[in-house]
C-alpha cells in the first residue's frame, strides 16, 4: 500500500509524462474561442497558455462589465426578486 | 439553460464538477440573486459595483464547492478576509493575518524542468490558488475555471436582460 501511494504521488507531481501534458493542453485549446476551430493544427503549448491567459482576462473583463451594468440598473429599478428567481429557474 | 453544453449531455458520475452542469449554474444564480437582494437593502450606491463583483466571484466559488482547488482558494480567501475584518474590528490584531498571508503565497515550486513557460506564471496569477499547484493540476483547474467563468457570464447576462426588459 505504501509503495502504491508513493508511486501515485510520483506520477502526480514529478513524473508527468508529455502525453499527459499534451492531453491537458489540447483540452484547454478546445476551450479557447480563437483556437478550437483549428484543432488539427498543432499549436505550441506556450502559445495555448498565452491564449488561455488572454481568454481568462477577457472573461474577467466581461464579468466586471456585467457587474457594472447590474449595479447601475439596480440603482434605478425597484425589482421583485421572487419573480425574477422563479423566471430564471424555470427557463 | 442546459442547451449551451450539447457536448456534455451527462455529467460524469464520479466527478460531477468536471463540467459546470446546470446544477452549478442554478446554484450560482440563486446565490448571486440572494446577494443582490441583500445588497439592495443596505449597500450604499458607491459600494454597489464592488459588492456585486465580489458577490459574483463568491457565489461561483460557493456554487462549485470545495471540490475544486480554485474554488477552495476563493472560499479560503473570503474566510480569511472575514476573519481579518473580525479581528481588526475586535482587537486590531494584525499579526496572525500577515503571517498567514505570507506563508500561503508561494507553494511548491514548479515540479518539472521541461515545461518552464513564461506564460505559466502568468496563468498562475489568473487562476485562483494557482500559485501552489503542480503544472498538470494547474491545467485541469484552468479548464474548469474557464467553463465556470463562461457560465457566470451567461447567467449574469440573463439576469441583466431580465432586469432590462422588465
Amino acid at each position: 500500500m505504501s509503495t502504491r501511494r508513493s508511486r501515485s504521488r510520483q506520477s502526480g507531481s514529478a513524473r508527468i509524462t508529455d502525453d499527459q501534458i499534451n492531453e491537458l493542453v489540447s483540452k484547454l485549446q478546445q476551450l479557447l474561442p480563437e483556437m478550437h476551430n483549428r484543432r488539427s493544427d498543432k499549436r505550441s503549448a506556450a502559445k495555448v497558455l498565452q491564449e488561455t491567459c488572454n481568454y481568462i482576462r477577457s472573461l474577467h473583463r466581461e464579468v466586471d462589465d456585467l457587474s457594472e451594468r447590474l449595479s447601475e440598473l439596480l440603482a434605478n429599478t425597484d425589482t421583485t426578486q421572487a419573480a425574477l428567481i422563479r423566471s430564471l429557474l424555470t427557463q | 439553460m442546459t442547451t449551451t453544453h450539447p457536448k456534455n449531455p451527462t455529467t460524469h458520475p464520479k466527478n460531477p464538477t468536471t463540467n459546470p452542469s446546470s446544477v452549478i449554474r442554478t446554484r450560482f444564480a440563486v446565490r448571486f440573486l440572494h446577494a443582490m437582494k441583500k445588497l439592495n437593502k443596505k449597500t450604499p450606491p458607491s459600494r454597489r459595483y464592488h459588492t456585486i463583483r465580489a458577490a459574483a466571484c463568491a457565489s461561483m466559488a460557493s456554487a462549485v464547492g470545495p471540490r475544486r482547488a480554485w474554488s477552495r482558494a476563493i472560499l479560503r480567501k473570503i474566510r480569511a478576509r472575514t476573519l481579518h475584518d473580525h479581528l481588526i474590528h475586535k482587537s486590531r490584531n494584525h499579526r496572525l493575518i500577515t503571517r498567514r498571508k505570507s506563508a500561503g503565497l508561494r507553494g511548491n515550486p514548479r515540479d518539472q524542468e521541461e515545461v518552464g513557460f513564461r506564460q505559466e506564471d502568468d496563468l498562475r496569477g489568473l487562476v485562483p490558488g494557482g500559485e501552489g499547484m503542480g503544472f498538470c493540476r494547474l491545467l485541469s483547474e484552468t479548464a474548469h475555471y474557464i467553463k465556470c467563468l463562461r457560465a457566470q457570464v451567461q447567467v449574469m447576462t440573463n439576469i441583466l436582460d431580465h432586469y432590462s426588459s422588465s
